[in-house]
């Protein structure tokens, strides 16, 4: 596929340009600009209320946002022409800060109709249960884990840490392009955070990029990103490399909030 | 539309004509049944909405059409006809037509698994010892109509310790060929620590209009097992009108599970008694509507004795015009201490004029208990809706998804595998495109 290529010469995976975006009347992000390409892996950082679930769920392509202004190209296509579905079949993945719980769909069924879905759009043949099956055993194969969650209907009844791993595991099958994970460490012990984190190594890529949303530093003790951006009051106010994490951990945000526009 | 009384004169006049004609060679205790039965409802009428239980439901439409006693039928089906409606080729099987037994149809066992009208005469002891015994008739009209026209419908009755693998077939067909009305009537027996499970089903050869009136009553002896389900997909022109009332010994469990998707308007009283310690209940229950359909579920658990427990769901899926009612009443007498009782009812509406009311009613006489319920009407959760897109899943099947997640929650629960399939085929139909 043309325009893969990790580094500054190729198009960016993703080029998010002067985005503004208003929930119920208010204005939470106040021009974002973002370029992300192939392979890489970018945090976004934050306090709280500065805009980061809201880029993440804006980008999926959530119906409660309102885009005021400004771009976002994915694959040099409008991504906000785009309806979620579309998105999800061209690649974008959005793990859920707050996964939803489906009565009566086991989770394996949900995974079979998600990657069906994706795979009619890419013009493979969709699999049937036990084919599905076969496939799924591989992915669990490969980031070690077993298939407890599987038989028992989407998030119900799951723990807080089920919920998060469940949305690595659909990230695993689904195999996006864009991988945006909104808060994925919130709520995870010590031992569910250094699972999930792992996964993602495993699943890091050349063709696969990353915008981890995360409010804490102590996830990107285990991703190491490439990039840290800092949101604040619906701006990047900072970006760097993974020092920035650290200095961060140990500074706080204050110190970027007074009008301090770095970039 | 209001009830006329002469609906009320006419059936009467109707049982008065069959208790000296058809009916006349009863034994005297049937008789004397048939008689108080006949009594109450010419007591009672029928139920007005102004009566509590019956807020929200109007048998107008069943009061003011004129319905003939249905008669044995001229053509018997061929087992071709209604293979459709089969769940197993193997096993026990009782088939009615228009509420009247089927030997051709059937496959028996002894005095067992057998008719009503058979076991009238020849198990008169074990069925005077039970029928009538458990179904309220005192408040409850149709029961008691039912009761005055008590002559056929499935025995089943299972000695001590005795297992049936296969799950037991009981169906009820219609030919709607006229509007008639039959008034099934069903006794299941399990003595102590008997196990078997039971599909009863309500469906007709044709789309016309009739009437059916059932109660059924299922004795489970102590640490007895009954999973008993019932499915009712009768004609969209049909009045489904049906009391199922179980009985629980000490350490019995009871799992009932009931469907619903067909009928114009459809009443089912539920009921359960917990009489003995430790026993455990399960009543699982979907109705699916649409266009101007109209299913009202009333369902009563009486935990009786202590350490019981009892587990209630419903789900409503509702489309069009139509209209699902659900009460739930638990009861908690006096002394039924460690009770653990737990209800829901989630109410799905695909329309916005479909219309749903859930009325929970606990009345809890002890106080060291565990009661929860609660309640859901609304429209597909938004939520969900985008989770499903946001994994590549278009709108229109993701609506169909969660819709059919609603009614898939309540037919997993069920163990026999090709009921389910044949359930969830109709689900799937109904939610398919038009």
């Amino acid at each position: 596929m043309p325009g893969r290529g990790k580094g500054e010469e190729g198009r960016a995976l993703l080029e998010v340009k002067g985005l503004r975006v208003a929930v119920a009347g208010n204005e939470i992000l106040k021009g974002v600009d973002l370029a992300i390409r192939d392979g890489e892996v970018h945090a976004m950082m934050g306090p709280n209320g500065s805009g980061k679930s809201t880029l993440a769920q804006v980008l999926a392509g959530h119906p409660a946002y309102t885009v005021l202004a400004g771009s976002a190209q994915y694959e040099g296509k409008d991504l906000l022409d785009m309806k979620p579905e579309e998105r999800a079949r061209a690649g974008v993945f959005l793990a859920f800060q707050y996964p939803v719980e489906i009565r009566g769909i086991t989770n394996s069924y949900f995974l079979r109709s998600a990657l069906n879905a994706l795979r009619r759009e890419r013009g493979e043949p969709e699999l049937d249960p036990i084919d599905f099956l076969q496939f799924l055993e591989q992915k669990l194969k490969a980031i070690g884990w077993d298939d407890s969650m599987m038989n028992r209907p989407v998030n119900e009844g799951f723990s807080g840490g089920e919920k998060k791993r469940n949305e690595i595991l659909q990230l695993a099958v689904l195999e996006p392009r864009l991988a945006i994970l909104d808060e994925t460490d919130s709520g995870l012990d010590i031992d569910a955070l250094k699972t999930v984190a792992e996964t993602v190594n495993r699943l890091r890529n050349p063709d696969r990029a990353f915008l981890i949303v995360t409010h804490y530093q102590r996830l990107l003790n285990y991703i190491t990103p490439d990039v840290v951006h800092v949101l604040a009051d619906g701006r990047i106010v900072k970006s760097g490399g993974p020092e920035l994490a650290q200095e961060l951990e140990a500074r706080g945000y204050d110190w970027l909030r007074d009008g301090v526009m770095v970039s | 539309m209001a009830v006329q009384t002469g609906s009320v004169e006419r059936l009467v006049g109707s049982y008065n004509a069959w208790a000296t004609n058809g009916a006349s060679r009863a034994p005297t205790w049937l008789k004397d049944l048939r008689e108080s039965g006949i009594a109450r409802f010419g007591d009672l009428g029928f139920p007005t909405m102004k009566q509590e239980a019956w807020r929200f439901t109007s048998v107008a439409p069943i009061a003011n059409a004129s319905f003939e006693l249905a008669h044995p039928p001229a053509r018997i089906p061929q087992l071709e006809d209604i293979r459709s409606f089969l769940l197993f080729e193997a096993g026990y099987r009782l088939v009615f037509i228009d509420g009247f037994f089927q030997p051709s149809l059937s496959t028996p066992f002894f005095d067992d698994i057998q008719s009503l009208a058979h076991v009238l005469t020849h198990r008169q002891d074990l069925v005077r010892q039970h029928l009538g015994q458990y179904a309220a008739t005192q408040d409850r009209p149709f029961s008691a109509l039912n009761t005055a026209f008590v002559s056929d419908g499935a025995f089943v009755h299972l000695p001590a310790k005795a297992t049936i693998a296969e799950p037991i077939q009981l169906l009820f067909l219609s030919t709607g060929g006229k509007p008639v009305v039959s008034h099934p009537r069903n006794l299941v027996v399990l003595e102590r620590e008997a196990r078997a499970s039971i599909v009863e089903t309500y469906a007709s050869l044709s789309e016309g209009p009739y009437w059916t009136n059932s109660v059924t009553e299922v004795v489970v002896g102590e640490a007895a097992r009954v999973d008993y389900h019932r499915v009712q997909r009768d004609s969209g022109r049909a009045y489904h009108v049906a009391a199922t009332q179980t009985h629980q010994g000490r350490d019995s469990t009871v799992n009932l599970h009931t469907v619903a998707f067909g009928a114009a308007l459809a009443r089912h009283d539920i009921g359960a008694v917990m009489a003995g310690p430790g026993g455990t209940l399960i009543l699982n229950g979907l109705y699916l509507l649409a266009a101007e359909q109209h299913a009202d579920h009333h369902t009563t658990i009486d935990h009786a004795a202590d350490h019981c427990e009892s587990h209630e769901y419903f789900n409503g899926v509702l489309d069009g015009h139509s209209r699902g009612v659900f009460t739930g009443r638990i009861i908690v007498r006096p002394g039924a201490q460690k009770t653990d009782s737990k209800q829901t009812n989630n109410n799905l509406l695909l329309s916005t004029d479909a219309h749903a009311d859930s009325q929970p009613q606990l009345e809890i006489y002890a106080d060291d208990v565990k009661c929860t319920h609660g309640s859901t009407v609304g429209p597909l959760d938004p939520r969900a809706l985008f989770y499903l897109q946001s994994r590549g899943v278009g709108e229109h099947d993701a609506r169909r998804l969660l819709t059919y997640g609603f009614a898939a929650e309540i037919l997993g629960r069920m163990d026999v595998a090709p009921l389910r399939a044949q359930l969830d085929a109709i689900v799937r139909g109904r939610l398919a495109e038009p």
